[in-house]
């Protein structure tokens, strides 16, 4: 199939960015999205012209470093499926795609589609840990866990980290991610101890970082690659409110 | 060799708590080995600065792990011990492997998952609360704890967390999107790197008391494998160019179950984990070119190939011996599938993992529980639905045992350089056992290297040069050369084309089955082909900015030139072992003939300069606790 691109340029971060227009030809359904930027790409390069730059890495939608914004929609049109997922079957000959980078105060713009999100490591170093230190675990078995808890803290640990969550917010709000790693936590007996504290100084540190409040819109939930629930955003919201510290 | 780790520890020499700080290591690399390394050590009060080229520290490709991790527990009463787990890893990797090392990695193997419990990584439970196990190939019993399909993304971001409590705590510098270009010696000690900040472009010396590699593995020489697209040789290969040996090469691990070839245009393999094979039966139709759908062939016209060559393990026979069957069946006209006439000896190959039992003696529930992360994937990536129609599925480039030559303390040739991980050579022998990585990776960081990195520093004289010592600017100063080179080339080919050509010679003749007619050929090809990329490839932008053309280039120039080393170990080595099969050299029955007599060694290559043949050295592999003998798994 033959496709037309609209895609965000952009040299630095200094630079006010454009909307650029390309063709894509001869596309194969089984292509991933991100095989077609390839081709693009190669494209591109035979005729002199920068690459367009995107952030991928594992291609299996595991590592969350790919990032594109598709038709408006994280991730693109697919339910729970990161873009690197995205195969190009839910596309047709003739359409017309829109490619953009993630878009937060958060999330600065380093060059076309590659966003830093350095933030979200911040914010897991404010408190998203256990604090142990290597050497004093005693026998794994010593410590039972309900399996329907063990599964719903696996639920929120499936967290890729992409940003998906902030960039199709309205108010560049974090809180799905924030809510995952403190509810993954905090389910568990092994991070229960210091749960006050982690959700008092991870919520400090996201609002350092600019991300904004969350108003119930779920938009984050909707583009989530692994499908994270936002009852764990009420769960972190209950924790906050209660925490002592 | 059971108390050999132990005694050891006690001779190794101690730095006193408040020395520590005085001491600085650098870590190259986040994934399991590098994060849980770096985080322990910091732990111990040593000053650390990590690297990595990804955006961030939680993504190194150890997160793609699915399946699990071993350990020696026990927990399901089958058998299992620290024996047995070392016995199995040491006859998995085909007797290529140290006794004491693959010993003390089962030994310790335990301590890994009570430190990743305590982490809060959410293991699967019993309904009691207690852990639960599943097996994998290579072994009878169950020792394989898991989350989910994402067993190495949980274990992955454990050691992640860890990392960032010493990054708040002060006690960890983190440098992300920064590559690693040159290791640095002074007065022949490891003492720093040259790295390039990938978003400026700026090249830079970083100078410590000692530097860890935990840079992975280089199956993306291939060009497709399910390794990551960043995976590289880079440092690795840079570190064997300053004179670390690099052992054993050629071997390779070609993983049996990944997803197939569809085109051109694929940039990467995707894995369908080993745990699958727990509940899935692999067959193809017993007629060649039978175009049938798999549903409309009987029972009896199927020929479920690993069950029926291997009736004791089945279908988990080890993963070379599951990836060379089903080349064969495949090479025998009876593979399924779609062809897509491309890559040689590719073209529309697959067989089935069916899963149509287990759904009917379990339920798709149960199975959904189980992998259905990794039903998701497949149904992604091809479209079709494996709860209705069976998996379609081919080997592919996964894993890479060899690595640089590290002695019991992981540290390499070179003193103070160790190397951690994927990235040295030391367990896993010619063939590495499902859900073995993830727990040689913590093994290394969390409970040896602290160790040994320790009596480094008390058994040797301290000495940190500083950064801009010339050692320092004179590799600052080649590593600038070779980025304006690569720039200033300006030729026809793109960077994938040139990593594409090579990616299919090296498969071709250095992939699932070699022999010494095809590695010679690729040896003559190859050199040339690295001719023709500095004075062809084209690499636009400039160096100043985020450039992803140019850092993809300078790993597949580092590529071009490892390929070569890679085929001439493959070449040197007559005889087969693990994922390294010369198919001159096999049991009547085609299974890996190994020659003990001639090649029980490690084979560590010394860099001699460039367009020179390297030295071989040969580490003979003493065993004094196992019988060598002919792997069986029938």
């Amino acid at each position: 199939m033959n496709l037309k691109l609209r895609v965000w340029r952009q040299k630095n971060p200094s630079d006010k960015g454009r909307v650029m227009e390309y063709e894509a030809k001869n596309i194969s359904p089984n292509m991933s999205f991100l095989e077609m930027l390839d081709v693009v790409n190669e494209g591109l390069t035979q005729k002199n012209e920068e690459p367009i730059a995107f952030d991928h890495d594992c291609r299996e939608g595991i590592c969350g470093t790919c990032s594109l914004m598709i038709n408006g929609i994280a991730h693109g049109p697919e339910r729970g499926t990161a873009a690197c997922q995205l195969h190009m079957r839910h596309f047709k000959d003739g359409d017309t795609i829109t490619i953009e980078p993630w878009r937060a105060k958060a999330f600065p713009v380093i060059k076309d589609l590659v966003v830093d999100r350095s933030a979200f490591d911040r914010i897991i170093q404010a408190g998203g840990f256990v604090s142990v230190n290597t050497g004093s675990a005693p026998d794994a078995n010593t410590l039972l866990v309900a399996k329907d808890k063990a599964e719903l803290a696996m639920d929120a640990a499936a967290c890729i980290g992409c940003g998906a969550c902030v960039a199709s917010c309205k108010n560049a709000s974090a809180m799905l991610f924030v809510a995952a790693k403190v509810s993954h936590l905090s389910l568990l007996p092994q991070g229960a101890l210091e749960k006050e504290k982690r959700v008092k100084n991870m919520v400090a540190q996201m609002d350092k970082e600019g991300f904004g409040g969350c108003t119930n819109q779920y938009e984050c939930q909707a583009v989530c690659p692994k499908e994270i629930n936002v009852a764990f955003i009420a769960k972190m919201n209950r924790e906050y409110l209660t925490a002592k510290t | 060799m059971a108390e050999k780790w132990d005694k050891h520890r006690f001779e190794m020499r101690l730095v006193n708590p408040s020395n520590k700080r005085k001491f600085e290591v650098i870590v190259v690399g986040t994934g399991l080995a590098g994060a849980s390394a770096a985080a322990s050590l910091a732990e111990l009060g040593y000053q650390v600065k990590v690297f990595c080229f990804q955006d961030s520290p939680r993504r190194a490709h150890s997160i793609s792990a699915q399946g699990g991790i071993n350990a020696a527990k026990n927990y399901p009463n089958d058998g299992d011990g620290v024996w047995r787990l070392f016995y199995d890893t040491i006859k998995g990797g085909d007797f290529r492997s140290r006794e004491a090392n693959v010993y003390r990695l089962a030994q310790v193997s335990n301590f890994i998952i009570d430190q990743c419990v305590a982490q809060g990584v959410p293991f699967a439970r019993e309904y009691g609360g207690y852990l639960t196990n599943r097996s994998f190939g290579g072994a009878q019993v169950s020792r394989t704890f898991y989350a989910r399909g994402q067993t190495g993304q949980q274990v992955l971001l454990g050691a992640y967390q860890a990392l960032c409590r010493q990054i708040a705590g002060g006690n960890i510098k983190m440098y992300s999107r920064t590559e690693m270009l040159d290791l640095v010696l002074v007065n022949g000690h490891a003492k720093g790197i040259v790295v390039r900040d990938l978003v400026t472009g700026k090249i830079s010396s970083h100078a410590a008391d000692a530097v860890v590699l935990a840079t992975g593995g280089y199956a993306n020489v291939f060009y497709l494998s399910t390794n990551a697209i960043g995976c590289n040789v880079t440092a690795t290969y840079r570190a064997y160019k300053k004179g670390a040996l690099f052992a054993n090469p050629c071997f390779t691990q070609i993983h049996p179950t990944c997803i197939p070839v569809t085109g051109d245009h694929q940039s990467k393999l995707t894995l369908m984990s080993e745990s699958l094979r727990n509940d899935g039966r692999i067959w193809v139709p017993k007629k060649k070119e039978d175009r049938r759908a798999p549903a409309e062939i009987p029972e009896n016209e199927r020929d479920y190939f690993l069950e029926r060559k291997y009736p004791s393990f089945g279908n988990l026979a080890p993963r070379d011996i599951a990836s060379r069957s089903v080349k064969e069946v495949c090479d025998e006209g009876r593979g399924v599938g779609p062809s897509t006439g491309l890559r040689a000896g590719e073209s529309g190959r697959g067989v089935y993992l069916d899963f149509s039992e287990a759904i009917q003696r379990l339920g798709a529930a149960a199975l959904r529980e189980r992998y259905g992360n990794l039903f998701d994937m497949y149904g992604k990536i091809t479209g079709e639905n494996p709860y209705k129609a069976p998996m379609r599925i081919y080997p592919a480039a996964h894993y890479t045992m060899g690595g640089l030559w590290v002695d019991y303390n992981l540290m390499s040739n070179i003193p103070g350089l160790h190397v951690i991980g994927e990235a040295n050579f030391s367990d896993h022998g010619a063939n590495r056992l499902g859900a073995s990585a993830l727990m040689q990776g913590l093994a290394d960081g969390y409970f040896i290297l602290p160790y040994t990195l320790s009596h480094y520093f008390a058994a040797t004289a301290k000495s940190k040069p500083g950064a801009d010592s010339p050692e320092f600017k004179k590799a600052e100063v080649d590593a600038a050369e070779r980025v304006k080179r690569l720039l200033s080339i300006k030729g026809k080919r793109t960077v994938t084309s040139f990593h594409k050509e090579l990616g299919d010679l090296v498969w071709e003749h250095c992939g699932m089955a070699r022999n010494a007619a095809g590695l010679k050929k690729a040896l003559e090809r190859i050199p040339a082909l690295r001719e023709e990329f500095w004075k062809n490839v084209n690499v636009l932008g400039e160096n100043e900015a985020l450039n992803p053309a140019l850092e993809r280039a300078g790993r597949v120039a580092d590529f071009m030139e490892f390929a070569e080393l890679l085929c001439q170990d493959a070449l040197h080595r007559e005889e087969s072992c693990g994922g390294h099969f010369r198919e001159e050299y096999h049991t009547p029955d085609g299974e890996a003939q190994r020659n003990d007599e001639k090649f029980s060694y490690v084979a560590a290559w010394e860099f001699q300069g460039d367009g020179k043949s390297p030295a071989l050295h040969k580490e003979p592999l003493t065993f004094e606790n196992v019988q060598l003998a002919q792997r069986s798994y029938k």
